[in-house]
C-alpha cells in the first residue's frame, strides 16, 4: 500500500463477504449486541429500522385517534365525545400523521437505503444521523406527554393565531406543541443536512450524478426544500412562545402584532414540507415500480428535473392556503397560477409511471399493485388540488371536507401506499424474508378498496357543505350518508392496515427466504446479501451505468460496473469520498464510531425544552450546559477523524 | 358521478326552497356572487373525473395489455429508451387543459369579486365565539341597529358585507349565496353577497374557532324588497315594555340576571357579551343555529345551555321554575 504524508493510494482488490477480510471489516463495523450497543450504535441500517418502526408506531397511534373520531362523525349528533376530546384527537391526529409519521417514515427508508444505494459503507454523518433519531424520538414522546395528563394541542396542526394564544387557549398544551416542534426541527435540520452532503459525497466511484437512483433525487430535493422550510416554521413557533410565556405581541392585535404573519410563516414552511413528505415516496415509486415491469424507467432525467421543479414551485404557493383572508385579488391570481403551473411537473412523473408499465411487462407483485393503484390515487389526488388551485372555487371548497379528502389523498396516497409498497419491495433486504404474497393481496385490496370508499366521499362531504373540524353535525343537512359511509371506509382501511402489520410479523419470523435480490432489481442495494453485513460493501463498487446489476443484459455506456472489486478501504471504520457531480474518489473518509454522544446531546435538548415548559430556568441553565459540553465533546477534533488522505488520482 | 347528477336534479327540484334537502351543499347556487365559481366547479369537476377516468383506464391498459410474459432474470427491453412519447402527448395535452383553466378561473375571480351595482345596503358581521353580531348600517344613524345569527336581505339586490372579529379567527360562509371570507381580528375584510330567490340560506363558521366551532350557524333570509322595508323598520324599533304580569316579572329576572351579556334595546339591559335580543322572536333560531326558536327550547336554552352547546360562552343559568318561566314570558314578547 502506498502511503506518503497526506496522499494515499489504497488498495484495489477483488472480494467477496465470505473472503476472510470481511470476517474483519465486520469486527470493525458491527455495533456490540446489548442494550448498550443499542444506545450507541450510529449504524445507518439499524438506524433507518429505528426510524421506520418508530414512524409506524406514530402512523398507528394516529390511525387510532382518526378511528375514534369517523365513530364520533358515524352518525349526527354523537356525543361520544367532547367537544374539547375531539380537538384534541384531530389535532393530534394531523400533529402524528403529518410530523411524527409522514417524514420520518421517508427518512427511514433513505437511511437505511441510501448507502446502499450509493455504493457507501454509512451515511456521511454517521453521529448526527443516530442524533436526529434520538431527537425525533424525544420530541415525538415530548408532544405525546401532554396527551398523558390530558391537556393536548387542541387547535389544529396549523395552530392559528389568535386562537393558539394563551388568551384563548390557556395551559401547556399549546406550549408543549411550539416546544416540540422546535426540537422536531431541528431532527429535520440535520437529517436533511447529512441527506444533502451524503449523496454529494460518497457516492460509489463512477456514479455521476445523472446514474443516482430515484428515490436519492426524491430526497436530496425534499431535503434541500427542508432546509429552507423548517426555519420558518421554527421561528413561527418560538415567536408563538415568547407571545404566550412573555407578552410579546408579535401575534397580538391588541399589542399591534399581525395573525396573518403566523398564516405566512406557517404555511412558507407548510407547503414545502408537503412536497417534501411526498417526492421521496414518489422516488420510491419511480425506482422499485420499473423493476416490476422488468425495464428502466422512461425519462429519468425528465422525472428528476419533474422532481425538483416540484420543488421549487412548491415554495411560491404557500399563500393558496390563505386565498379567503382577504389578500388582493392580484396576488391571489398569482399564487392560483403558480399552485396551478404543479400539475405539469406531477403530469410528467405519472406518464412517465404510465410509460414504464405500458413498455414494460408487469410481474404482478404486490408491491407491483401498490405502486400502480398509487398512479390512480396520486391522480385523485392532484386533480382536487388543481380544483381547489382556483381561487373563486377554493373560497367554496377551503375549510370543507373537500380539502381533508384532498389531503388523504395526498398523503395517504402518495406517501402510505408507496411506504407499504417500498416495504414489500426493501422487506427481503432488511430481514432476509419475503412478505407473504397472499396475505399481501389482501393487505392491498382491503387498503385500496377501504381508502377509496372512505376518503372519496369526503369530497361528496366537502361540496354538500360540510365544514371541516366539526365535532358534529346536526341532522338534516344531507351529510348523514357521506359520513357513515366514510366511517365504514376508514374502518375496512384500518383492517388492511392491520393485516398487513401481521404480514410484517408473520414474515419476518416464518417468511420465505429471500436471497441477496429476490426481484432481480438493477441497484447497488441487491448487490448485497439480505440483510447486508454491517460494512455493507466488502470493497467499494465501481459504478458504470445507472442500472449496474442490469448491465449484463441491458445495453448500457462504455464503462462496466463492478460490485466485487474497488477500493479495499480496512484500515478502521472507512469508507471512499467522491466528487460531488461526476464522483471520481477524491478522499478516504475516516467515519466515526459508535459513541453515546448524540443520545446524550438529545437528552440534554429535550431536557432544556421540559424546564421551559414549566418555566424551570435554572433546568434550562443546566441543561444548556450540558447541551454545551456534549457538543464540544463530540466535536472534539480526533486525529483519527482527519479527512487528510486524498486518494492520488490516476 | 351518478350522486352528482342526483343532486343536481334534485337541486333544481328545489330550487324554490333551496335550503330545503341540503342547505349547505354549493353544487347549486344562488346570487352572482357565487354563481361564476359554481359553474367554474362544475368545469373543473368534470375535467377531474375525466381525467381520473383517462388515468384509470390507462394504468389498466398499460397493466393488461396483452404481451408474452417475461421469465426469470429477463427484462423487457434491451435498451433504456422508449416510452418517451407518453411523457411529451401527456404533458401536452395537460398543459393546453391547464392553461384553458387558468384563463376559466381568473375570469370567474374577476366576475365574483365586485358586485355588477354598488350595493346600497352595507351590513357588518361581526364573529364572536361562537355567534354572529350583525350591524346593519344606515345613513342615519338613528336607523342603525344590530341583531344576531341572522341577516335579511332583499332579493335580488347585492349586500356589502364587513367582516371582523373580536376574538379568533372565522369564517364567514353561506355557501348558496358566496364563498368564505375570514374574519380575522385587527382587520376588517369585505365581501358581497346577492340572493336572487327568495328563501332561507344557511351558513355557518368556516374556520376551525374552538370548543363549538361546530355551533356556529348562520341564516341569510332573503325576502322580497317591501318584506324587507317592513323588518327592517321594525328592527329598528326599540323593545315594547312588558305588559303582563308574568313578562313583567321576567323583564326583572332578565336585567338582573341576563342584562349584563345581552342588550334589549329600550331596556336596561346592556350587555356587549352576547347576542342582542331586541327582537329576539322575529328570528328562526336560537343559539346560532342549534335549535328552532321556541319558548319550549328558550327554556331549555337558559337553564341548560352547557349541555346543549359545551363550552358555549353562555352559562347555564340556575334559576327557579318560576323565574325561568317568567323570563321566558317575557322573551316571547320579544317580536
Amino acid at each position: 500500500m502506498a502511503s506518503t504524508g497526506a496522499f494515499r493510494v489504497p488498495i484495489i482488490a477483488r472480494e467477496t463477504d465470505s473472503s476472510p477480510i470481511a470476517d474483519r471489516l465486520d469486527r470493525t463495523w458491527r455495533t456490540p449486541a446489548g442494550i448498550f450497543g443499542w444506545l450507541v450504535s450510529v449504524d445507518h441500517k439499524s438506524i433507518g429500522k429505528r426510524y421506520l418502526v418508530t414512524a409506524f408506531l406514530f402512523l398507528i397511534m394516529g390511525g387510532i385517534e382518526a378511528a375514534v373520531m369517523r365513530a364520533q362523525l358515524i352518525r349526527p349528533n354523537q356525543t361520544l365525545l367532547s367537544p374539547e376530546a375531539y380537538n384534541q384527537l384531530f389535532t393530534m391526529h394531523g400533529v402524528t400523521m403529518i410530523f411524527l409519521y409522514a417524514m420520518p417514515v421517508l427518512s427511514g427508508f433513505s437511511n437505511y437505503i441510501w448507502p446502499l444505494m450509493l455504493g457507501s459503507r454509512d451515511m456521511a454523518f454517521p453521529r448526527l444521523n443516530a442524533f436526529s433519531y434520538w431527537t425525533f424520538l424525544f420530541a415525538g414522546c415530548f408532544l405525546y406527554a401532554s396527551f398523558v395528563v390530558g391537556r393536548a394541542p387542541d387547535a389544529g396542526w396549523f395552530n392559528y393565531v389568535p386562537y393558539a394564544s394563551r388568551e384563548y387557549d390557556p395551559g401547556i398544551n399549546i406550549d408543549d406543541y411550539a416546544l416540540g416542534m422546535i426540537l422536531l426541527g431541528v431532527s429535520g435540520t440535520v437529517g436533511a443536512i447529512n441527506f444533502i452532503v451524503t449523496l454529494f459525497r460518497t457516492r460509489a466511484p463512477g456514479m455521476s450524478i445523472n446514474r443516482v437512483p430515484m428515490m436519492v433525487w426524491g430526497t436530496l430535493t425534499a431535503s434541500v426544500g427542508n432546509l429552507f422550510a423548517i426555519p420558518a416554521v421554527s421561528l413561527a413557533f418560538f415567536l408563538l412562545w415568547l407571545d404566550r410565556q412573555f407578552g410579546a405581541h408579535f401575534y397580538d392585535v391588541t399589542g399591534g402584532g399581525q395573525p396573518l404573519l403566523w398564516q405566512h410563516l406557517f404555511w412558507m414552511f407548510g407547503h414545502p414540507w408537503v412536497y417534501a413528505i411526498v417526492l421521496p415516496a414518489m422516488g420510491i415509486v419511480s425506482d422499485a415500480l420499473p423493476v416490476f415491469c422488468r425495464r428502466p424507467l422512461v425519462g429519468y432525467t425528465a422525472v428528476a428535473l419533474a422532481t425538483i421543479t416540484t420543488m421549487i414551485l412548491g415554495f411560491g404557493v404557500w399563500v393558496h392556503h390563505m386565498f379567503a383572508t382577504g389578500l388582493p385579488p392580484l396576488s391571489l391570481s398569482f399564487f392560483s397560477a403558480a399552485s396551478m403551473v404543479i400539475v405539469i411537473p406531477s403530469a410528467v412523473a405519472v406518464f412517465a409511471w404510465i410509460a414504464t408499465i405500458w413498455t414494460g411487462r408487469p410481474v404482478f407483485t404486490t408491491a407491483f399493485l401498490f405502486f400502480a393503484g398509487f398512479i390512480f390515487v396520486f391522480v385523485v389526488g392532484g386533480v382536487s388540488g388543481f380544483m381547489t388551485a382556483a381561487v373563486p372555487l377554493d373560497w367554496q371548497l377551503t375549510d370543507t371536507y373537500f380539502v381533508v379528502a384532498h389531503i388523504h389523498y395526498v398523503l395517504i396516497g402518495i406517501n402510505v401506499f408507496p411506504v407499504v409498497g417500498g416495504i414489500y419491495y426493501w422487506f427481503p433486504k432488511m430481514t432476509g424474508k419475503l412478505l407473504n404474497e397472499t396475505l399481501g393481496r389482501w393487505n392491498f385490496w382491503l387498503m385500496f378498496a377501504g381508502f377509496n370508499i372512505g376518503f372519496f366521499p369526503m369530497h361528496i362531504a366537502g361540496l354538500l357543505g360540510m365544514p371541516r373540524r366539526i365535532y358534529t353535525y346536526p341532522d338534516g343537512l344531507g351529510w348523514n350518508t357521506v359520513n357513515l359511509i366514510t366511517s365504514l371506509g376508514a374502518y375496512l382501511f384500518a383492517i388492511g392496515v392491520l393485516l398487513f402489520v401481521i404480514n410484517v410479523f408473520r414474515s419476518a419470523k416464518f417468511g420465505r427466504v429471500a436471497g441477496p435480490n429476490p426481484w432481480d432489481a438493477p441497484y447497488l442495494e441487491w448487490s448485497t446479501p439480505s440483510p447486508p453485513p454491517a460494512y455493507n460493501f466488502a470493497v467499494i463498487p465501481t459504478i458504470g451505468s445507472r442500472y449496474p446489476l442490469w448491465e449484463d443484459r441491458l445495453e448500457h455506456g462504455p464503462t462496466d460496473s463492478y460490485v466485487d472489486q474497488g477500493y479495499l478501504l480496512n484500515r478502521g471504520r472507512e469508507t471512499v469520498g467522491t466528487t460531488a457531480l461526476d464522483a471520481e474518489p477524491d478522499v478516504v473518509l475516516e467515519m466515526p464510531g459508535d459513541t453515546i454522544a448524540p443520545l446524550i446531546l438529545a437528552i440534554a435538548l429535550v431536557a432544556l425544552i421540559c424546564a421551559a415548559l414549566f418555566h424551570a430556568w435554572w433546568g434550562v441553565g443546566v441543561a444548556a450546559a450540558v447541551t454545551f459540553i456534549a457538543a464540544v465533546a463530540w466535536l472534539w477534533p480526533e486525529a483519527r477523524l482527519g479527512q487528510t488522505k486524498e486518494i492520488a488520482r490516476g | 358521478m351518478k350522486r352528482r347528477s342526483a343532486t343536481a336534479a334534485l337541486g333544481s327540484l328545489l330550487a324554490a326552497a333551496p335550503a330545503l334537502a341540503q342547505p349547505m351543499s354549493y353544487l347549486q347556487t344562488f346570487g352572482p356572487a357565487a354563481h361564476p365559481a359554481t359553474v367554474l366547479g362544475w368545469g373543473l369537476g368534470a375535467i377531474s373525473l375525466f381525467v381520473m377516468a383517462i388515468i384509470a383506464i390507462l394504468v389498466l391498459a398499460a397493466t393488461f395489455r396483452p404481451r408474452p410474459r417475461v421469465g426469470p432474470r429477463q427484462l423487457a427491453v434491451t435498451r433504456d429508451a422508449g416510452g418517451t412519447a407518453w411523457i411529451y402527448v401527456g404533458v401536452g395535452l395537460t398543459l393546453a387543459t391547464l392553461i384553458g383553466c387558468m384563463v376559466w378561473t381568473m375570469v370567474a375571480l374577476a366576475a365574483v369579486v365586485h358586485p355588477p351595482v354598488a350595493p346600497k345596503i352595507s351590513i357588518e358581521v361581526h364573529g364572536n365565539q361562537w355567534w354572529w353580531g350583525v350591524r346593519y348600517r344606515d345613513d342615519d344613524p338613528s336607523r342603525m341597529f344590530t341583531t344576531a345569527n341572522e341577516i335579511h336581505v332583499p332579493v335580488g339586490e347585492p349586500v356589502r358585507i364587513e367582516v371582523s372579529s373580536s376574538d379568533v379567527i372565522h369564517s364567514f360562509w353561506v355557501p348558496q349565496l358566496a364563498g368564505k371570507t375570514d374574519v380575522i381580528p385587527g382587520q376588517t375584510n369585505v365581501t358581497w353577497l346577492q340572493a336572487d330567490r327568495p328563501g332561507t340560506y344557511r351558513g355557518q363558521c368556516g374556520e376551525f374557532c374552538g370548543a363549538q366551532h361546530a355551533g356556529m350557524g348562520i341564516y341569510v333570509i332573503a325576502d322580497a324588497p317591501a318584506q324587507f322595508a317592513t323588518w327592517r323598520n321594525a328592527q329598528v324599533e326599540p323593545a315594547p315594555p312588558p305588559a303582563s304580569t308574568a313578562a313583567r316579572q321576567g323583564y326583572g329576572v332578565f336585567v338582573a340576571r341576563c342584562g349584563a351579556c345581552h342588550t334589549i334595546r329600550g331596556t336596561n339591559a346592556g350587555g356587549l357579551i352576547g347576542p342582542d335580543l331586541t327582537h329576539l322572536m322575529s328570528r328562526h333560531t336560537i343559539a346560532a343555529g342549534l335549535l328552532p326558536n321556541n319558548p319550549g327550547n328558550l327554556a331549555g336554552w337558559i337553564a341548560n345551555a352547557q349541555a346543549l352547546k359545551p363550552g358555549s360562552r353562555m352559562p347555564s343559568i340556575p334559576l327557579s321554575g318560576p323565574e325561568l318561566g317568567a323570563v321566558v314570558a317575557y322573551l316571547t314578547t320579544l317580536h
